[in-house]
């Protein structure tokens, strides 16, 4: 098996039941693995439903960590689609050639950067600063706040060893908090502000209904871009062809980019309540309990992508749902789009090669499944051009 | 080559002249509102839903099964329904009308 593969360990449930269950800190979640059902539950938003106790969609669950809405994401419509066209055309900011110069700069950079130091643990100097830095450009705060963000590590409230931590999600609300308090002494050109003058239903948003998109924006774009990026470096370092074709044929960056982001499913999966008693691929789920949209299980279903568990860089048709599916659809996609166009242009641009030293795997463990997600580190060489 | 008329939500049309490539890379080149083409054209993210004038079906062609199975989630699908990025430009398009779903 090559370094940079990862598995799919639910193809046997997927094809004999279609659901897994797995416990959750005494909360047990029906995992739904079928694309078809996948998207059929996304959809049906009244039956199963984003807005429950804040952090019970989550898997595992935050409930014990936050108390906290995070917005739009555990709203139901008709209030969701009234919070979601608010923040659109913010989270749209990423198609402006000013937004996508900057982000150009400060891949280029990291990439001379690093290319300049005889290997990296690319986790850490690559991808978290990579990530901490784009952030500045999504909230449209200066670069130097991405000092704070890399500080805070790949998970910004969970710790590595503890996926529970309270300690660490308190260090960001206070963060947020104080970054609010500011924001309303002088309001500037960020998110927050933005917000703080903001229309929701003919009044303002009150602060922790801000403190919620905020939560949102740091917790939902940081492990998955961070492993996305990871995971593309380890992709090309092991498959040298790639980064070569990826040179000569720029008209296939955006089906490379579609490819790999079905290949490595950046979240494994998303959870949802019960709103009635229902079933789902016939089983039966009771009112008031949780099942969850398994997005890296759809994105191998063999029923609907030919040569699932191979990364085919100019697949055409390819209706992944690693972004999500329905109304939720991930709001920080096109943010990370761009950051996955603006990479690959850099790395075909300046680097020749990437040599892999090491590695330390990050699997997950939901029951019966143990699935790779990323690295927990990675040692890698650049080699400039 | 072909002339291909969008009608948006708000009632505009606007007829543009494509070459080759996608139909919702000529909508998304030329700011078609309501036309986003957010996956590039991969058919993973719907938003270049659009529905084909009655006349103009024939000349459209039919949505592949994957494309119908995401078509059939969406809100406002109706039988004329196509995700224009799974239209390759070509003559036989020249004419066509499409209204954008939302």
């Amino acid at each position: 098996m090559k370094h940079s593969e990862h598995q799919d360990p639910f193809e046997k449930a997927r094809r004999e039941t279609g659901h897994s269950e797995i416990d959750d800190q005494n909360d047990p979640v029906t995992m739904v693995l079928r694309h078809k059902d996948v998207r059929k539950c996304a959809h049906a938003w009244s039956t199963f439903s984003s807005e429950d106790k804040p952090g019970r969609i989550v898997v595992p669950s935050e409930v014990g960590i936050r108390t906290d809405r995070q917005i739009p994401f555990e709203v139901d419509p008709p209030n969701h689609g009234d919070y979601r066209s608010l923040v659109e055309p913010w989270f749209k900011r990423p198609l402006e050639s000013d937004y996508q110069d900057k982000l150009k700069a400060q891949i280029s950079q990291l990439v001379d950067d690093v290319s300049q130091l005889d290997s990296i643990e690319a986790v850490n100097a690559f991808s978290l600063r990579l990530q901490s830095r784009a952030l500045t450009l999504l909230f449209n705060v200066p670069y130097e706040e991405s000092e704070i963000f890399v500080s805070w590590g790949t998970h910004v409230f969970r710790s590595e060893d503890d996926p529970l931590d309270s300690g660490k999600a308190q260090a960001l609300y206070h963060y947020i908090d104080d970054k609010i308090a500011e924001a309303e002494k002088a309001p500037g050109k960020d998110l927050i502000s933005m917000l703080l003058s903001a229309e929701f239903q003919g009044r303002k948003l009150t602060k922790d209904e801000i403190k919620g998109v905020i939560i949102l924006t740091f917790a939902g774009g940081r492990d998955t871009v961070i492993n996305m990026v990871t995971n593309t470096l380890a992709y090309l370092a092991d498959n040298p062809k790639a980064l070569t074709r990826l040179r000569e044929e720029p008209e296939i960056h955006n089906k490379a980019i579609e490819e790999l982001i079905r290949y490595f499913s950046p979240l494994t999966h998303m959870g949802r309540v019960a709103k009635k008693d229902t079933e789902v691929c016939g089983k039966p789920i009771a009112e008031d309990s949780r099942i969850s949209l398994c997005w890296a299980s759809a994105n191998r279903d063999e029923k609907v992508f030919e040569n699932p568990n191979e990364v085919v860089l100019d697949r055409k048709i390819n209706p992944h749902v690693s972004f999500g599916f329905g109304q939720h659809n991930c709001l920080g996609a096109t943010h990370a789009r761009q950051i996955m166009h603006i990479l690959l242009r850099v790395l075909v641009e300046k680097v020749e090669k990437i040599e892999h030293i090491n590695q330390k795997d990050h699997v997950e463990h939901w029951g019966e499944f143990d699935r790779k997600v990323g690295y927990h580190s990675i040692e890698l060489k650049f080699h400039p051009r | 080559m072909a002339k291909i008329t969008f009608i948006t939500s708000d009632n505009e049309s606007v007829t543009l002249e494509g070459q080759s490539g996608s139909v919702m890379e000529l909508a998304v080149s030329n700011g078609v509102k309501g036309i986003d083409g957010d996956c590039g054209g991969v058919c993973s993210c719907a938003t270049c839903h659009v529905h084909v004038a009655e006349n103009d079906v024939a000349k459209a062609g039919e949505a592949s099964e994957i494309e119908a199975d995401m078509l059939e989630l969406e809100d406002n699908v109706t039988e004329a329904s196509r995700l224009c990025c799974q239209m390759e430009i070509s003559d036989a398009l020249d004419g066509i009308t499409l209204t954008v779903a939302r």
